[in-house]
């Protein structure tokens, strides 16, 4: 059987222990978050403790923690649950916030794959109406670390409030809520080792936020039904165990700027995207090229290294990324990008697998070229 | 010393005797098994086809799909998995108003007795401009089939009934109004998430167009659910948020691979065991209610004798506050009426909905049997209500 390198921790990272015996455990509990009896209050305590270490996570208090199905559920409660604010979105975000609320207005992105700051002051000083800014933390195609920070000052100036999309960059980089200047932020439990089926969303106590999913009463009025118990517990132990983790970024930026490397070594005029900007230590946006980007993914594939042709959705269908486009890199040149992402098993080994295989492709496509 | 040994023996320690099956159940360690590979080796994105990781969860969930499609007796594509039947109920009936709205049809049809995320997703869309009808119910819980024929017009969209009540576990006749709705032209949904797996639920001789789903009410995970959209002929709602495009951009976001399989094994051991389970849960349900009556002559029962849920009971102790009856019976799990609105205990609008008097209302505990319900509990259960409602009566208060 092929080794197996699996290089697509932005789609999704393999649960970690702590939050697969923390969910496994808590399938086994019985009984409905709500229900007032005494299995029912057993339920509630593990509840309201999985919510303090999402809290803490983002520094954050647990009453200011709304649990949901996952990222995007959070990010259109963010986007359409601060109602009667016009919104702006970076060029650069994900599908579900960009497409979240009808009619909003699209702040432009650098060649390096940075939010345009002061196209977002132009756009603000443009219109008096109060606003809501959505800006990602870190991108999910290239990595590019976004100056959320600077952009929150921005938006406060202006009276506007600040969502943060942090889905990619929680579990990776510092996440306090209020060094962030943040007034709403976006988490997803399995892109930082919890399981698959839950997020949340931080809501700031100041924000009001009227719920989008009605129903029982659930999570204080702001999203009805039953409550994900044991993918929630889950989340908590997987929160709890990013602050546990020994840092491990050193680690995986070297086998990312060694993969880097090998890459650019076999194939010297490939496009790394966004490699002179502040990047996630474990995301790797390249190209080959002239050849498509469904190529490079099946030939690795085969080669038994996942990599991705960019974000994981719309079944399966390989689409030009917004994000490179926003970049202003070419049609041709988008069409032929991958993304490969590491993560906390990622070893040498499959860094050498995945510069074999993709220098065995290079090779060949360079020898059926000449 | 096994768990229902301790309870039999009324150990102090002892797990109480769990009768909230309406509320949710555990997960069968069936599918447990089933979906344990899936949180860990397995772990890929079902939306990754770039890669194997992806494809082997993507199969994974479009075999759940192809289960819990057979459950209804739909097709595989006809089902849209969500977060829960909560969210299910939301799409329907938002996603149905909000689409159609434009058109001329803005009036929903509902019933009073409805789960109350149905009731809130009309009362949202009536803010939206739409107009909502709420039918009575009558003292045995079911719809009234002539008022909801003159309730339908040519500006209805959508008539909104569930299949089973998760109060007074009721069954409404879902094949005489999908056959209404379907001869009116207006889109008919059913909240089935207490009825799938329990009583046969058949999309086509139903003529339901949509049909919510929940998969921890039929011994699978939290976290999962379904609703069934028909395709012949369309029922044509819009998604309630937009983003990666999945489930036929219906309800993006990840599939989360282990819930859809454990929602599938669900579904799938649910469609095989009904009928015995069912045969076995009425004869429980039959033994609790006379063994109540027997001693406790004055107890009544709400919702029609006979068509509810086989696991449900749900009955009134004049006199006894449920609270209190609760409070006495710390060996028993058993509720007031839906988990939902427990936290918050009000009086139940749907035995209110029935014509109970409040007094009456605030004396009811709703008992759910289910899987695990053996004949020494809803012994003990009997016992322990029976002297809790007696010591009550001796201490005159």
């Amino acid at each position: 059987m092929t080794r197996v390198a699996y290089l697509d921790w932005n789609a999704t990272a393999p649960i970690c222990p702590e939050a697969a015996a923390a969910t496994t455990d808590a399938l086994a509990l019985l009984g409905n978050a709500s229900s007032v009896h005494r299995r029912g209050r057993e339920a509630r305590r593990a509840l309201e403790a999985a919510r303090s270490e999402v809290a803490a996570l983002v520094g954050a208090r647990p009453s200011e923690i709304i649990f949901t199905s996952g990222g995007t559920e959070a990010n259109q409660l963010a986007l359409n649950g601060v109602a009667g604010r016009r919104v702006l979105v970076s060029a650069i975000e994900h599908d579900s916030v960009r497409l979240a609320a009808s009619g909003a207005e699209v702040v432009p992105a650098t060649a390096e794959g940075v939010v345009d700051l002061a196209a977002l002051d132009r756009l603000l000083a443009a219109d008096a109406r109060p606003a809501l800014v959505s800006l990602m933390l870190a991108n999910n195609e290239t990595g590019v670390i976004q100056p959320v920070a600077a952009a929150a000052r921005i938006a406060h100036g202006a009276n506007a409030l600040l969502h943060c999309d942090a889905v990619q960059g929680a579990g990776r980089l510092v996440l306090d809520h209020r060094a962030l200047g943040a007034d709403l932020i976006t988490l997803s439990a399995h892109k930082l080792g919890g399981p698959q089926g839950v997020g949340a969303l931080f809501v700031a106590e100041h924000v009001p936020l009227a719920a989008r999913q009605t129903g029982g009463g659930q999570e204080r009025g702001r999203r009805g039904g039953t409550e994900n118990l044991p993918g929630i517990i889950g989340f908590g132990a997987a929160s709890a165990a990013v602050g546990r983790r020994p840092s491990d970024g050193e680690r995986v930026r070297r086998l990312r700027d060694r993969a880097e490397a090998l890459l650019t070594a076999i194939a010297p005029d490939a496009p790394v995207y966004g490699r002179d900007a502040p990047r996630l230590d474990n995301t790797l946006a390249i190209g080959m090229r002239g050849v498509a980007a469904s190529t490079q993914v099946m030939s690795l594939d085969l080669a038994g290294v996942m990599v991705s042709a960019g974000a994981a959705c719309s079944s399966g269908k390989v689409r030009r990324s917004h994000v490179l486009e926003a970049m202003g890199v070419a049609p041709a040149a988008a069409e032929s990008a991958i993304r490969i992402s590491l993560g906390w098993t990622s070893s040498d080994a499959d860094i050498e697998q995945l510069a074999d295989a993709w220098g065995a492709l290079y090779a060949r496509t360079r020898a059926s070229a000449a | 010393m096994t768990a229902s040994f301790a309870r039999a023996q009324r150990l102090p320690n002892a797990a109480p005797v769990y009768l909230d099956y309406q509320a949710t159940t555990p997960v069968d360690k069936r599918v447990l098994a089933e979906m344990l590979p899936w949180f860990t080796e397995k772990f890929g994105n079902p939306h990754s086809l770039s890669h194997a990781y992806g494809r082997e969860a993507e199969t994974a969930v479009e075999q759940a799909r192809q289960e819990v499609a057979a459950s209804i007796g739909a097709e595989p594509r006809e089902i849209v998995f969500t977060s829960g039947a909560t969210e299910a109920n939301n799409l329907a009936i938002k996603g149905a108003a909000r689409l159609h709205q434009p058109l001329g049809r803005d009036r929903i049809v509902t019933v009073a007795t409805e789960h109350k995320c149905v009731l809130e997703s009309a009362k949202a869309m009536e803010r939206e401009g739409c107009r909502v009808t709420l039918l009575p119910v009558d003292a045995a819980g079911l719809v009234d089939l002539d008022k909801l024929a003159a309730a339908i017009d040519e500006r209805t969209v959508i008539v909104s009934v569930m299949a089973a009540n998760n109060e007074i576990g009721v069954l409404q006749p879902l094949a005489e109004i999908g056959a209404l709705c379907r001869e009116r032209g207006v889109l008919f949904h059913s909240d089935a998430a207490q009825a799938v797996g329990k009583v046969p639920i058949d999309v086509e001789a139903m003529n339901i167009d949509l049909l919510s789903i929940s998969a921890h009410k039929l011994y699978g995970p939290k976290g999962v659910g379904a609703l069934y959209v028909r395709r012949r002929p369309r029922a044509r709602i819009a998604p309630l948020f937009d983003g990666g495009g999945q489930e036929r951009a219906l309800r993006s976001g990840t599939l989360p691979t282990p819930l859809c399989v454990g929602f599938g094994a669900a579904a799938r051991i649910a469609r095989a065991e009904m009928d015995e389970e069912g045969r076995r849960l009425l004869a429980l349900r039959r033994r609790f209610l006379s063994g109540l009556v027997a001693r406790l002559p004055e107890v009544r029962l709400n919702g029609d004798a006979e068509r509810r849920l086989p696991g449900n009971l749900n009955v009134t102790f004049p006199g006894v506050a449920a609270l209190d009856l609760m409070a006495a019976c710390p060996g028993i799990a058993v509720s007031t009426g839906s988990a939902c609105t427990a936290a918050s205990v009000e009086p139940s609008y749907v035995l209110r909905a029935l014509g109970l008097p409040e007094p009456l209302a605030a004396a009811t505990l709703r008992i759910g049997l289910g899987r695990y319900t053996t004949d020494s509990e809803v012994e003990f259960a009997v016992d322990a209500l029976v002297s809790a409602v007696r010591r009550r009566g001796a201490s005159g208060g």
